[in-house]
């Protein structure tokens, strides 16, 4: 079942003069389509600008089509209304993380979600004791949220989603102002979540290491939708991938590098045992 | 580091007055200033201190925690002290060139010493047993009447309790930008007071820009949080009063009334002897 369908989506940033006319339209997604199944763990790849937050703000309501139709869970997103009903379904996690905390402690602050939609004190309690503890959270329940590293803020920041109880969980960046243990954390915790409880994931960067274990990887460049398929395919296309100014894994691009030489390598590899195991077969 | 500093003044402790609801110690907040103002002499000070030293024991708090608060308000005290002492007019008990002290400037002063001591500490009693996040979920309760006249308790009580969790992260970021702007050759400690002011422009308008960008992206995370305002919003721990709050109530306007018939009685005192 599709969970998300975007339909032929524009979004154009306009710029006003001082006479408040219409100087610049700057269009961020142009013409996109995309269908996002339930339970998938979905990567978008793209460069500074290519319009791939852009493309996700749409899915919770944050942003308003231009043109085209967004469906989530079979609503029209931008028509739904209360507008709440649409953002409770797909949960957001930001670049920042200090950005997006408002509690004064974590546990204040995995309740706001859950807390605006008007659930009760009892289940409250329950909602966010069981968020924390799959987030991997737990133990700092009472914590301030300032004492935490970038990693553990993010991590909070997902139990907050959770909390929510959200069938898709769209990630803006989430790693990008992290260090590579707290990016890894991140990463783990949202492929857990992925495999364990079924959250669609909607994963936006352009660190291509973080997405090799995605299942489908979408590519966008100037607001358009290049590229769509699995890691192996997409990271064969190398070329291409340079021409969206995106870099592939050293891995990958040693062992293109070693096909090109010569060497019987297969396309698209995605790690050092992969590589390592294909060429203790070469002979 | 910066991050660690607890803000106001709360002192973490396990205590009967750090459990009471802070509506509770809002209340005793606001009577006990009346009370220091309508209590009149020996007896209502004597009265007024004690009752405050029992709270003081109640609370855990250290003593040199509270003379603390004190010691900012120390200069203005002695500034108060010499313009009533001198000033006054009155019977005349020491004069020496210029100056006289009076019988009355001695009392006037005297008195408002005692209340200026007392009037310190006891409000510090609610900001230092109760922490900022329940201090504005009480005062947005506590005001939640004036909703009737359109005022938007909620959203202030939000934005209070917003501006607290974002005082550190400034902080912080003034550090940052400040260190930045020296790396730049910036001099921030020299000069008089026109010249620091003008080197705190390429400070401040730095952490402006970044303070709207920071309210930017938190209305765009409360948004995804389906934030919409106060209404049908549920609390994960909603205050509740308990026993211990219904007791202090009727301890709080027991003594209430008690400073109101010392005042009366020692005025009826006076009218019969005059």
């Amino acid at each position: 079942m599709n969970i998300i369908e975007i339909l032929n989506l524009v979004h154009e940033y306009r710029e006003l003069d001082e006479e408040g006319n219409e100087a610049e339209a700057l269009r961020a997604v142009d013409g996109v389509s995309l269908t996002v199944e339930e339970g998938e763990f979905i990567a978008i790849l793209g460069h500074n600008g290519s319009g791939k937050s852009t493309l996700a703000k749409h899915v919770n309501a944050l942003l308003t089509p231009t043109e085209g139709t967004v469906y989530l869970s079979g609503m029209n997103v931008a028509e739904h209304k209360p507008i709440w009903e649409v953002r409770r379904e797909a949960g957001m996690i930001f670049q920042n993380p200090d950005n997006q905390i408002i509690g004064t402690s974590v546990e204040e602050d995995v309740a706001f979600g859950p807390e605006n939609m008007g659930i009760p004190t009892e289940e409250l309690l329950k909602r966010v004791e069981v968020s924390l503890e799959k987030a991997g959270m737990a133990a700092y329940r009472l914590h301030s949220p300032n004492k935490l590293s970038g990693g553990q803020k993010q991590r909070v920041a997902i139990a907050g989603m959770l909390a929510m109880r959200p069938k898709v969980i769209l990630m803006d960046e989430p790693t990008a102002m992290l260090d590579p243990v707290g990016r890894k954390e991140v990463l783990e915790t949202m492929h857990e979540l992925n495999r364990q409880e079924g959250i669609t994931v909607v994963f936006i960067t352009h660190y291509m290491e973080e997405v090799v274990d995605a299942d489908r990887i979408v590519v966008m460049k100037d607001g358009k939708l290049v590229m769509n398929g699995a890691p192996r395919e997409v990271f064969s296309r190398l070329e291409e991938l340079e021409e969206c100014h995106l870099t592939a894994p050293e891995v990958t691009r040693l062992a293109a590098e070693l096909k090109k030489a010569g060497l019987d390598l297969p396309d698209g590899v995605l790690s050092v045992d992969e590589l390592v195991n294909a060429l203790c077969r070469l002979k | 580091m910066i991050r660690d500093i607890t803000l106001g003044q709360y002192y973490e402790a396990d205590s009967v007055i750090h459990r009471l609801d802070p509506r509770v110690k809002l209340a005793f907040t606001v009577i006990y200033i009346v009370s220091l103002y309508v209590g009149e002499g020996v007896l209502a000070f004597a009265l007024a201190a004690s009752f405050l030293a029992v709270i003081i024991i109640l609370s855990k708090v250290p003593v040199s925690f509270m003379l603390r608060g004190l010691k900012s308000i120390f200069i203005l005290m002695i500034i108060s002290v010499i313009f009533n002492l001198f000033l006054t007019q009155g019977e005349e008990i020491f004069h020496w060139w210029i100056f006289r002290i009076t019988k009355e400037g001695i009392r006037i002063a005297v008195r408002m010493v005692i209340r200026l001591i007392l009037l310190i500490m006891g409000t510090s009693i609610m900001t230092l047993t109760t922490t900022p996040s329940r201090l504005t979920d009480g005062l947005e309760k506590a005001f939640g009447f004036l909703k009737i006249f359109h005022v938007p308790v909620h959203a202030v009580a939000m934005m209070m309790s917003i501006a607290l969790r974002f005082i550190p992260i400034l902080i912080e970021e003034v550090n940052k930008i400040m260190k930045a702007q020296q790396a730049r050759g910036a001099d921030f400690e020299n000069g008089g007071l026109i010249k620091k002011a003008k080197a705190m422009i390429p400070l401040l308008i730095p952490l402006f820009v970044s303070a709207f960008r920071r309210a930017d992206d938190l209305a765009n995370a409360m948004e995804a949080r389906c934030y919409h305002g106060g209404d049908d919003r549920t609390k994960l721990h909603p205050l509740k009063y308990r026993k211990r709050d219904a007791i202090a109530y009727l301890v709080l306007f027991a003594y209430l009334a008690a400073i109101i018939l010392l005042r009366i009685f020692t005025s009826e005192l006076i009218k019969i002897v005059p």
